[in-house]
């Protein structure tokens, strides 16, 4: 599939703002943040922006984005619409957290209940993400339960590698973080490599034969195509050449995203003052390359089916 | 409502192709960018048309494969366009209601007011049936010609679709595959009509009938042996062959 920057800006930048609004959120509601207004500014601050401007990225990449709008209202069939619908219920009760924890220093009570909501509808958009594509039958790399368990998965990782970065800043306990930090990275790596593993070996879902239906004749192969130039269909669909190096694209994204973060999450556990604050935040953006080049390639290592009718034999 | 039917009629309108007619002239795709391009999809763009990188909105592609190997090998031809399938995935993932299966026909369209064109319909198809017009940013697919169809202005004989109507050696055909007594259904189960891509478990309402097999074992056309013999033994034709036969004769 066609890579658009667009997309992969707005999975990445979500997925990280929801991770982060997670755990503000879920650390409010039990009590183990302080309500000092600079550290709310900062911490729903850098997740709403991340949020906002990854949903309106979203909207770039559309024909029409002032009808985007009407995007919220299928929500009983596609999963696009429930993300939508989610993504924007979740501006409610962070609002509410943030006016409160912002202008009044107040997050217990009543308000440390709409923190949790925040959690709760944070975790779900990002489902709902995951599901847009593992919906989709016909790229069999995608249409998997991994595919959103990854994407949770993913996001709660970014989200807590950033938020232990704001505790570094403000120099609050970190050790719990550290910890649900470096295990997130780990099970973020496994999680990942098993799902590189699981595509590479995986049956064929379909073939030349079962899309023309001309099997029993014998191999079926593709002898003319219908446009001498590419159409919509080959641009969109029939990318090829982040898989041409996908093999090293792995590598970085190991790398970036995963191994260097758990060493520097480490090292500015073990530093402190302004180096951990150093550490922390170079795992955090560092991480970030990783995902992005993650992203990229759960795009375009995908093999839509259609292509079983421009030359390919199995998908 | 992107949801699909859920009374749905059982009025199936779809094609039926004919790969052993089709010669793959490229007259379906033609005379159907022709109709649609003025049609309820109008216009279908074309951008840089006389260019070296030509590109444009098709809803019925042509394409050739070949099966089989050596003298048992056979060159199909190929047309490819929606099939509306009665549990079409382009339908439901739609988040804006643009798209979907009417209830009363089962032909899948597009209401091109509402399409935010994110792309996701084509994204779902097994089939490409869908293509995406970055001129008008929407998203665009075969209608079976509903403004064909039920046009009370054409003649009846002409109230099918344009591929069907142009097509000149009558390998595509128009009808109720929802009715098994409708002359499309019976073609179906007469030629072993099938499914593209059943394992997608879509279920689409547009079949395909394959090549008929060779007429013997070898893979040569052997129509000479339904001629006459030319040299028959017995008989009155024998005994007629035996008095004119002389030496020097073609035999």
């Amino acid at each position: 599939m066609n890579p658009a920057y667009s997309v992969i800006f707005f999975t990445t930048a979500s997925g990280l703002g929801y991770g982060l609004l997670a755990f503000i959120g879920v650390f409010v509601s039990l009590g183990l943040l302080p309500a000092d207004r600079w550290l709310g500014l900062w911490g729903l601050g850098v997740a709403l922006a991340a949020i906002t401007f990854g949903l309106l990225a979203s909207t770039f990449h559309l024909g029409h984005p002032e009808r985007a709008w009407r995007a919220v209202t299928q929500w009983r069939s596609s999963w696009l619409a429930r993300e939508g619908v989610v993504a924007l219920l979740t501006y409610v009760p962070a609002a509410v957290l943030g006016i409160s924890w912002v202008f009044f220093e107040q997050i217990s009570g009543g308000i440390a209940l709409a923190a949790l909501l925040v959690a709760v509808t944070s975790t779900i958009t990002v489902y709902c993400t995951g599901m847009i594509y593992a919906s989709i039958k016909a790229i069999p790399a995608w249409h998997q339960t991994a595919v959103p368990v990854n994407y949770v998965l993913l996001a709660a990782m970014t989200g807590a590698v950033w938020f232990l970065a704001l505790l570094h800043i403000f120099d609050l306990p970190t050790v719990p973080v550290t910890v649900i930090a470096v295990v997130l990275l780990v099970f973020g790596l496994a999680a990942k490599m098993n799902y590189w593993r699981q595509n590479d070996d995986a049956p064929v879902t379909s073939t030349s034969g079962t899309a023309t239906g001309l099997s029993e004749l014998g191999d079926v192969r593709l002898l003319e195509t219908p446009n001498t130039s590419a159409n919509y269909l080959n641009k969109e669909m029939g990318f090829k050449v982040a898989r041409k190096h996908a093999v090293k694209l792995r590598r970085i994204a190991i790398a970036t995203g995963f191994v260097v973060p758990i060493i520097f999450v480490i090292l500015a556990a073990l530093a402190s003052g302004i180096s951990a604050v150093f550490f922390s935040l170079f795992a955090a953006i560092i991480m970030m390359i990783g995902i992005v080049t993650e992203r990229w390639l759960f795009f375009a290592e995908a093999r839509h089916v259609v292509n079983l009718y421009y030359g390919e034999t199995t998908i | 409502m992107t949801s699909l039917p859920a009374n749905p009629s059982p009025t199936k309108l779809g094609l039926v192709v004919d790969l052993d007619i089709c010669v793959g002239c490229h007259a379906c795709a033609v005379n159907c960018k022709e109709w649609n391009t003025g049609g309820y999809h109008a216009p279908l763009t074309d951008t840089n048309p006389y260019g070296t990188d030509p590109s444009g909105v098709w809803f019925n592609r042509v394409h050739a494969f070949e099966a089989g190997e050596g003298k048992a090998g056979r060159t199909v031809h190929f047309p490819r366009s929606c099939l509306h399938c009665e549990d079409a995935p382009c339908v439901t993932v739609c988040p804006t209601g643009a798209s979907y299966k009417r209830d009363e026909d089962g032909i899948v369209l597009i209401d091109e007011s509402m399409c935010i064109g994110c792309k996701l319909c084509s994204w779902s198809c097994p089939y490409g049936a869908r293509e995406y017009d970055a001129d008008v940013g929407v998203m665009k697919k075969c209608t079976l010609c509903i403004d064909r169809i039920y046009n009370e202005n054409m003649e009846i004989v002409d109230r099918v679709p344009a591929c069907v109507a142009t097509c000149p050696a009558g390998a595509r055909h128009f009808g109720d595959l929802g009715d098994p007594a409708s002359d499309v259904s019976r073609l179906v189960v007469d030629r072993d009509g099938y499914d593209l891509m059943p394992e997608m478990e879509i279920r689409p309402t547009n079949k395909y009938l394959p090549p008929r097999p060779r007429r013997d074992e070898d893979g040569a056309i052997t129509a000479a042996t339904s001629m006459e013999d030319a040299s028959p033994e017995g008989g009155f034709l024998g005994w007629v062959d035996k008095l004119l036969s002389g030496a020097g004769d073609v035999k």
